[in-house]
């Protein structure tokens, strides 16, 4: 039987992991890089709501002391939230940061697939420094069409 | 295309496998009951050490000043480069259509409002829930949401807020450095702890949080003002 104290535990932990899992997936399994960025920041919430759980205290209160007369009840770890404070922070500056380097990527390339992309930085290399592009048997069809239409 | 690969399958198999080793982590992990060595003595002698109410705020630019200091600088340098990435980019000729009634009366009536809560919070940071982080996002809206109705020209509005953010970055370093002149540590509070939860308490903690307001709300207004002019094709 479940306690109630053990379903909650589970909803909590559940919910941080779960959101790494699926910011992991997305990582792996995605190849639009906005999308990528997506599952980044849901792998980032995840990992910022594990860290906040590690300082939360049953019957715990936010860490603001009402008086100091007072004794105070159980407090949370206010440590934790200052350091999810900070990676919250940083986070907002990667993420801005990436988003202009794909939007930089997009106006170069015209287009968002990390396999075209790749395939497209790899053919940009090879002309730049004048070697033959060997082009890979994965290279997508959109690629190989208009190199056709560039003989053509 | 086909969408299923055996990349996108071994990526699930990758994923369903660390779920699995999550959860046998999580059921073992002590729910409420984490150790919490530091945090008991901040919570103890937080507010005899620094005057603050909000121990996070201790936390954050007391105890760890130094750190805020340099989640400050990767900010600043995150936004510098998105400036320098986007100075390349062709500005785009007319970003947005200019905003319709119905935006830009409420853009105008949320303005001073937005201005009005972002103070509040970044003021009180030391006594209740909130900061200059979180303060800052919301001037950050305030500074932005003109931008929604109608197009200004990039370069007055930005050295407005460039401005703004490099005195506030400055007098964070200003204070820091007081209290290393006046020997003590670099970005210790001083000025005194004050009456306990009035405004004016806390010694330097919300002169500091003044200034880390400001310069998040800046620094972030700045960052979206240049993706929003940045041609998008």
């Amino acid at each position: 039987m479940v306690s109630d104290a053990q379903a909650v535990q589970w909803l909590l932990y559940g919910g941080a992991f779960g959101l790494v899992v699926i910011g992991v997936f997305g990582l792996l399994a995605l190849n639009n890089a906005f999308r990528l960025l997506l599952a980044l920041i849901i792998l980032e919430s995840g990992a910022n709501l594990l860290l906040v759980l590690s300082g939360f205290r049953e019957q715990g209160m936010a860490p603001i002391i009402l008086s100091t007369q007072a004794q105070a009840g159980i407090m949370n770890d206010p440590v934790p939230q200052a350091l999810v404070l900070t990676a919250i922070v940083i986070g907002v500056g990667v993420q801005a940061l990436a988003l202009t380097l794909i939007l930089r990527v997009k106006q170069r390339y015209q287009t968002l697939d990390m396999r075209q992309i790749k395939a497209l930085m790899e053919k940009d290399i090879s002309e730049q420094h004048q070697v033959a592009h060997l082009s890979s048997y994965e290279s997508p069809a959109q690629i190989s069409a208009g190199r056709e239409s560039d003989k053509a | 295309m086909n969408r299923w690969s055996l990349a996108n399958f071994s990526a699930l198999i990758f994923a369903l496998g660390l779920a699995v080793l999550l959860f046998a982590v999580s059921v073992q992990l002590p729910l409420a009951n984490a150790p919490m060595l530091v945090g008991n003595s901040i919570i103890a002698q937080g507010v005899a050490d620094t005057g603050a109410a909000n121990l996070v705020t201790a936390v954050v630019l007391a105890y760890r000043g130094l750190d805020t200091l340099g989640e400050l600088s990767i900010l600043f340098a995150a936004a510098g480069v998105v400036g320098l990435l986007l100075t390349g980019a062709k500005a785009a000729q007319s970003p947005l259509p200019a905003g319709g009634f119905v935006v830009s009366s409420a853009v105008h009536l949320l303005t001073p409002l937005l201005f009005v809560v972002g103070f509040y919070i970044i003021f009180h940071g030391h006594l209740t829930p909130g900061g200059g982080f979180q303060g800052g996002v919301i001037l950050a809206m305030a500074f932005f949401l003109p931008y929604l109705v109608d197009y200004k020209p990039l370069q007055q509005e930005h050295q407005r807020l460039t401005l703004i953010e490099s005195v506030a970055g400055g007098s964070f370093i200003v204070i820091g450095l007081f209290s290393l002149f006046s020997g003590q540590a670099f970005l210790q509070p001083f000025l005194g702890h004050g009456a306990f939860g009035n405004l004016w308490s806390a010694g330097t903690l919300p002169l500091l949080y003044i200034a880390v307001g400001l310069k998040v709300g800046s620094e972030l207004s700045s960052l979206l003002i240049n993706l929003l002019h940045a041609e998008d094709e």
